[in-house]
């Protein structure tokens, strides 16, 4: 019975070139969900983050009903929710009403492009959990150019973005373009969210971009370390997820998912037991 | 008294002329039109609704006169706020902030700073500084979540010093802290005035915990703001009128505020009552000394 259940030629799997692709899209997720997460919780925008992912979903789906691919409609879908939400303004409490009933509007609409053609239909559960085994050479190279004008944008607006982030009012009152920054951290995290789907899809993507973020923020306090740590967390969780789907019948996004989880919970009681 | 005779020069800090304030198409104030002098501390006055963080967002230039002008250290509102210092109320909302005391203070004064710049030692040296003086050192490594309303304050005061402003703006400082901690903050406010001679402006409902630094203050009566000295009007009447209730409100001589030992005690308290028709004579008399 045991030997079914673990595969004895795991590493023959993890030697194979589709796994290879899945490892490097992952480092690649890892470096964008490490650096934004960070933001977006100290943005209180991790229910706009999740929205987003669902705001997309339409625009996959409506992709691949076109015979686009899913990427692109989910990346417009999503930027175009971005700058929306962004333009609304940095109150992300008073817009939670219209943020759920947008994604709720979003996910049905997704699912009624799905059930438009047969294709869109096969992928539908690919894109709401994720299957980064079907990760293309072509996709990881997308991937790698994201993170390097992420990165840079990044390194950019580092500081007025932070700055805006502790106190809006502050900042504005100092001179910092908030409306700017909120438009333009919306619109990072809209690429983050299309990089990331891939890999858990849109109904997990919460685990990969916003929790691993949460459990570096209970480790370390400085913003540029809490921004390695998180990286580094989802990229165990990533690359755990691989190896172990690999090893036992299991979905590499229930793996990954349990992982990240498993790391806050560990944090979690590390920090209560400290305390 | 200790004064900065390079700051406290005669020159006015914020002169209103004729200005108004319209907000979603209300009218909020109108018709303001004083000067507040350089080295003072002023109190923002007013019941709830008549506009005075909306004045001090007119002055940040955050927010559009709707007739007349307002300068601020000499130039337009909003042209001179790398020389304010801003402490707003919000400093209590985000209480999950994750960056240590330290990191705060310290993007008052690169947070503004696009690109790519290495913190200095010059940056980290005058971060110290600032909260050495509002008397946060000892926390510097700790989060803003581990601390108390009054520390975070504290951090949110350094974090507007850090830049070395000429014009300290604070948005009600004494809502949300205990006894002690309002004590604490005006002593700051204090210090501030009278070593740095630093112009201090500060929204406030509770006036009786400032009295003792307060130079002047602007008060927000029947839809037009109005400017006083306090030795001038210190009108608890005037206050009992402004509050729509019963005010006590303590004079204290000019000029005892910086010497006297604690500060906390003012010497020679004079209790004032005074009739609603006197009231209405005395904001006659104070208008006609304004203007």
């Amino acid at each position: 019975m045991t030997t079914s259940v673990f595969d004895s030629h795991w590493t023959e799997i993890l030697a194979a070139p589709f796994m290879r692709n899945a490892m490097l899209a992952g480092l690649c997720i890892a470096v964008a969900a490490g650096a934004m997460g960070y933001f977006t919780i100290a943005r209180h925008s991790t229910f706009a983050a999740h929205a987003l992912a669902h705001i997309g979903l339409p625009g996959a789906t409506g992709a691949v009903l076109l015979g686009l691919p899913v990427s692109v409609g989910m990346g417009l879908f999503a930027l175009g929710g971005a700058l929306v939400i962004g333009a609304l303004g940095k109150r992300a409490s008073q817009r939670e009403i219209a943020t759920g009933t947008v994604l709720a509007f979003a996910t049905g609409l997704g699912l009624f492009f799905a059930r438009m053609s047969s294709s869109a239909s096969q992928q539908m559960q690919a894109i709401l959990f994720g299957s980064i085994l079907t990760i293309t050479r072509g996709q990881v190279i997308g991937f790698i150019i994201f993170d390097a004008i992420l990165l840079i944008l990044l390194a950019l607006i580092y500081r007025p973005l932070l700055f805006s982030s502790l106190d809006e009012q502050v900042a504005q009152a100092r001179g910092v373009p908030i409306g700017l920054m909120n438009l333009t951290f919306m619109a990072i995290m809209a690429g983050v969210i299309t990089i990331a789907v891939p890999a858990v899809g849109t109904l997990l993507i919460f685990a990969l971009v916003v929790t691993p973020a949460a459990t570096a923020n209970i480790l370390v306090a400085s913003p540029l370390r809490a921004m390695l740590v998180s990286g580094l967390i989802c990229l165990a969780s990533i690359w755990g997820g691989l190896v172990i789907s690999a090893m036992v019948p299991a979905p590499p996004s229930f793996v990954i998912v349990t992982l990240s989880t498993l790391f806050w919970a560990l944090a979690k009681g590390w920090a209560a037991l400290r305390a | 008294m200790v004064t900065d005779t390079d700051r406290t020069s005669t020159q006015a800090c914020i002169v209103f002329d004729h200005a108004a304030i319209r907000r979603s198409g209300r009218l909020i104030w109108s018709e303001g039109t004083f000067a507040i002098p350089s080295g003072t501390v002023t109190a923002i006055v007013g019941t709830n609704g008549t506009g005075k963080t909306s004045m001090m967002q007119a002055e940040l230039g955050l927010l559009p006169l709707d007739a007349g002008s307002l300068q601020v250290l000499g130039q337009p509102a909003g042209q001179a706020n790398d020389r304010i210092g801003y402490v707003p109320q919000s400093y209590t909302s985000d209480i999950d902030s994750n960056l240590t005391a330290e990191q705060s203070v310290l993007l008052g004064l690169t947070g503004t700073r696009f690109g790519i710049h290495p913190v200095t030692r010059q940056d980290r040296e005058r971060t110290r500084k600032a909260m050495r003086f509002v008397g946060v050192e000892d926390r510097a490594h700790l989060r803003l979540s581990q601390l108390s309303g009054g520390l975070r304050q504290r951090v949110a005061i350094a974090q507007a010093l850090v830049c070395d402003p000429d014009l300290l703006m604070l948005d009600e400082p004494l809502a949300n802290l205990d006894l002690a901690g309002q004590r604490a903050t005006v002593h700051l406010l204090a210090q501030l005035n009278s070593r740095l001679g630093m112009t201090i402006q500060v929204v406030a409902h509770d006036l009786n915990m400032l009295l003792p630094v307060l130079t002047g203050a602007v008060y927000l009566l029947d839809g037009h703001p109005h400017y006083a000295r306090m030795d001038d009007v210190l009108d608890s009447d005037l206050l009992t009128h402004l509050y729509g209730t019963k005010v006590e409100v303590v004079t204290t001589p000019q000029g005892d505020m910086f010497v006297a030992p604690d500060m906390d005690e003012p010497i020679g308290p004079v209790h004032n009552r005074y009739q609603p028709s006197q009231v209405a004579r005395l904001h006659e008399t104070d208008k006609e000394r304004t203007s």
